[in-house]
């Protein structure tokens, strides 16, 4: 449908092009997926229309001879600190349209990001601090229960241990991909987050939408998971990976399911998430085997039959007011990993007053299970799993200091491989073929060019872990993980302070 | 336990330190002038805001009793203090404990000693804790809800510190007038301490006692996982979660004194990996059972119970740590001129590898 009159006229992106430097090479045309730029016969020369534009990038990032400049629309409302630009467009465009204003990728909206209000500390003097160049500086980490005390049986041949061991989820660095389903973005990067999960010993997870059966082969850095919409599960999918995850919740849109629309169901997708070509992928928003707590310890526990106790099972949830005691709930209905999603997480496709007003941030959920757990004395029960707003090494160091075993990114993933959050994934237009079954808006990714960005971060990251954590005296992860007396607070309220669980700097 | 409110603000102290231990296998009793004629030779490595002792066999007339140490700033604390001890325990002697008047010494709290033996079935509370848990229960319950200081609470053997050089606290406790077949001596330099008599070395539980050179990087997470098992940490120091860590790994989930120091300081993951496949299953386990109580940071610690004294480096030795023999007699120390000085003939001198606990054991 065409936009309506009002709604065109305030657009949100400004396209400027230099005449003088444009030889009309019609890239642009070639790159913009949504139809911006256009030959004008008449004129014998490209033109453009700012009303299209979603602020993608994709065509300036590939003018040949930078001619173009994608800005922000300069022209403004009336300044008024209630009515916002974007509160008015979203009126103008639901009285245009009668419908749920959609969005993608996690939520810009301003709420405080403790990450940014959190140091870390730094030996000096009383306590040398650690050169990873020179020493040891260990990243590994097992996933899943840990028994609570050892037994060991001293052998000739040195120790030996009696205790009944859980099944883990080993990883060579506390950094995973988030699950991000096959259908939302394409096979080429499942392809290559399962390549990079393989090179850097970590764990790519499958999302939603099953595993297609030429990623078999990468199981032992696999995660597959099972979701209300049950796409793709099947027997051997769930003997597929090294571990299984039960997704209850997202963080960008806690309360309600998914809907990944027919036009992305090609027959790939369709194979694997074993249904019919072309139709709506739905995924309820509660399980409807889970209505209570108890319904989750049956599906946990049905999941560790079928996949014989051999991986531990992951139970994702988004971070909402009560989660802590949700937490401590799905721990003691059986879940070896908790992974919590924090409101700023990354979605294809979620309504937007959803994803901009339902949830807490990661920071503060993460500090209250890791703190209830403690308090239960289950923690050692469960791993847990931060996701949803990691945007560098620091923060996952943050995550970890704060309680975390390890963190799962989605949109740093995304962005390695070239994404600029314009936040358009739910139109399977995207112009970096990432959120896009288009064949030639896909083939834009290269699995092993993309595998080779995620890599490369993955390995960035960890120097950076490891040049944080031998500043502060430290040779392990372990000695990191809920070690909040790593942290200081800076500018943040008592409360704030007692629910991370950090003095304030200059304690 | 449920983390007491504000956990998370408890200061933690930082020091540099000199350590001393010496045992002799034989139970033959070793007089007071050894150990602190050695600290006084490491008088540098302290700045005169700690030190201390702990002496193994120095009472042998009470030597089924639980030798209470107890400090305190005004009688009512103390007051107190006994009134918890006569109603948990069946107490047998109580004395204040020998000190002499010394220049160096300012302002000492009042200290004394109580001999007591627990009252079988009959216990205000804590009725279905072991004899060993109760006697824990009642020190922790004394540290935190009266003004006095439990500071030592092992049987047939005492710690002795305060605020002061060694040798001054030494003189002050009368310590030349005292054997043991265990010493341990420390000299603190702590950088931002209260000046708290409690908070110098030795600290001890029961029978352990521990003496520390180091700073402990991980304390904010080992402190929490004691939390978990019911330790609160409230002397504003790492060494207690030391103390603490022993109790429970050792005592309670029945580890090795060997196993345990696997636990403060494991092997590196790539040796791990080079293990055969029981080990390599065990040692993981080890590490991601115990990854909490890892001691991560530099430090070089002496820990002596009633029948060893074992010293331990960190995983890269951070910190300082000789060892030599002399006949019956092994020592452990942050220099070799302090052992030197108390026995110039060694049979042999070498220092630990980082991370490899070396322990004495006395003979049966």
């Amino acid at each position: 449908m065409a936009p309506a009159l009002i709604d065109k006229s305030f657009h949100d992106f400004f396209v400027k092009r230099d005449r003088e430097a444009c030889t009309n090479c019609k890239a642009c045309i070639k790159q913009c997926s949504y139809g911006v730029h256009f030959w004008d016969e008449e004129a014998k020369r490209v033109r453009h229309d700012s009303v299209k534009c979603v602020g993608c990038r994709r065509c300036e990032a590939y003018c040949p001879e930078q001619a173009l400049l994608i800005q922000e629309k300069p022209s403004q409302f009336r300044p008024n600190h209630l009515w916002r630009p974007v509160f008015i467009k979203n009126i103008y465009k639901q009285a245009a349209t009668g419908g749920v204003l959609l969005a993608g990728m996690g939520s810009p909206v301003d709420i405080p990001i403790y990450f940014d209000r959190l140091l870390l500390d730094a030996s000096q003097v009383t306590n040398p601090s650690i050169d990873p160049l020179r020493e040891p500086m260990e990243l590994r980490t097992y996933l899943g229960e840990k028994p609570d005390r050892l037994e060991f049986v001293r052998t000739p041949e040195g120790l030996s241990v009696k205790t009944p061991l859980a099944p883990q989820l080993p990883l060579d660095v506390p950094i995973m991909f988030a699950a991000m389903s096959f259908g939302a973005i394409n096979f080429n990067l499942h392809e290559a987050m399962a390549m990079a999960a393989e090179e850097t010993g970590t764990m790519y997870n499958t999302g939603e939408g099953g595993l297609h059966a030429s990623l078999y082969k990468y199981g032992k850095n696999t995660i597959v998971q099972v979701a209300s919409g049950r796409f793709g599960v099947h027997k051997d999918y769930l003997k597929a990976g090294a571990g299984i995850e039960i997704k209850i919740g997202q963080g960008a849109k806690p309360g309600i399911g998914g809907h990944l629309p027919g036009e992305k169901i090609n027959e790939q997708v369709s194979e694997t998430r074993m249904i019919p070509l072309g139709s709506d992928a739905i995924s309820p928003a509660p399980h409807h085997d889970i209505y209570s707590i108890e319904d989750l310890h049956q599906l946990i526990y049905a999941l560790k039959e079928a996949s014989e106790y051999k991986v531990p099972v992951s139970v994702k949830i988004a971070a909402v007011h009560n989660v802590a005691a949700i937490a401590s709930g799905v721990v003691r209905a059986g879940a070896d990993i908790v992974t919590v999603d924090g409101m700023r997480g990354g979605t294809g496709a979620a309504p937007a007053m959803i994803r901009d007003n339902v949830g807490i941030p990661i920071e503060l959920a993460l500090a209250a299970i890791d703190q209830r757990l403690r308090d239960e004395g289950i923690r050692h029960q469960a791993s847990i799993v931060a996701a949803g707003g990691i945007r560098c090494s620091a923060d996952a160091v943050k995550a970890i200091a704060l309680g975390a075993d390890a963190v799962a990114i989605g949109t740093a993933a995304l962005l390695a491989v070239g994404c600029t959050l314009c936040g358009r994934c739910y139109t399977g237009k995207c112009p970096w073929g990432i959120a896009t079954n288009a064949p030639e808006l896909a083939k834009r990714q290269n699995p092993k060019t993309a595998a080779k960005k995620l890599v490369n971060l993955i390995h960035a990251w960890s120097h950076e872990i490891q040049e944080m954590l031998g500043g502060m005296g430290l040779n392990s992860i372990e000695s990191l993980r809920g070690n909040r007396d790593k942290l200081r607070a800076v500018g943040l309220s008592s409360m704030e302070m007692e629910i991370l669980g950090v003095k304030h700097a200059g304690r | 336990m449920k983390a007491p409110q504000r956990y998370f603000d408890f200061e933690k102290d930082i020091s540099g330190c000199g350590v001393f231990g010496v045992i002799d296998r034989k139970r033959n009793l070793i007089p007071g002038s050894m150990p602190i004629s050695a600290m006084c030779s490491m008088h540098d490595r302290g700045n005169g805001l700690g030190g201390g002792f702990a002496a193994y066999g120095i009472y042998p007339h009470h030597a089924d009793k639980y030798a209470f140490h107890i400090m305190a700033d005004d009688q009512a604390s103390l007051d107190a203090a006994e009134t918890i001890l006569k109603d948990h325990f069946n107490v047998h002697a109580a004395q204040p404990i020998p000190t002499r008047k010394v220049m160096a010494i300012k302002n000492p709290p009042i200290v004394w000693r109580y001999f007591v033996t627990t009252t079988g079935k009959r216990r205000p509370r804590w009725k279905e804790l072991s004899e060993e848990d109760y006697v824990v229960a009642v020190v922790m319950f004394i540290n935190k809800h009266t003004g006095a200081f439990v500071f030592s609470s092992g049987k047939n053997m005492g710690a002795f510190k305060g605020v002061g050089f060694p040798e001054d606290i030494a003189d002050f406790f009368r310590l030349d007038e005292y054997s043991a077949y265990i010493w341990t001596g420390h000299n603190r330099f702590p950088t931002n301490t209260p000046g708290w008599w409690g908070g110098a070395h030795p600290f001890t539980i029961l029978d352990w006692s521990i003496v520390h050179n180091g700073e402990i990087s991980s304390y904010g997470i080992n402190m929490r996982y004691l939390c978990e098992h019911d330790y609160e940490c409230t002397l504003m120091t790492d060494t207690e979660v030391v103390a603490y860590l022993l109790d429970l790994l050792i005592r309670k989930h029945g580890l090795t004194k060997r196993e345990a120091s696997w636990v403060f300081a494991p092997p590196f993951w790539d040796e791990i990996d080079r293990m055969p496949e029981e080990q390599k299953r065990a040692f993981t386990a080890l590490r991601m059972t115990y990854g909490s109580a890892l001691l991560n940071g530099p430090f070089a610690i002496l820990v002596a119970d009633s029948n060893s004294l074992m010293g331990l480096n960190d995983r890269i030795k951070l910190r300082p740590l000789v060892a030599a023999e002399a006949g019956d007699m092994t020592f452990m120390s942050s220099e070799e001129s302090s052992i030197r000085v108390v026995c110039p003939q060694l049979d042999k001198v070498f220092a630990p590898k980082a991370g490899e606990p070396f322990i004495v054991e006395v003979e049966a």
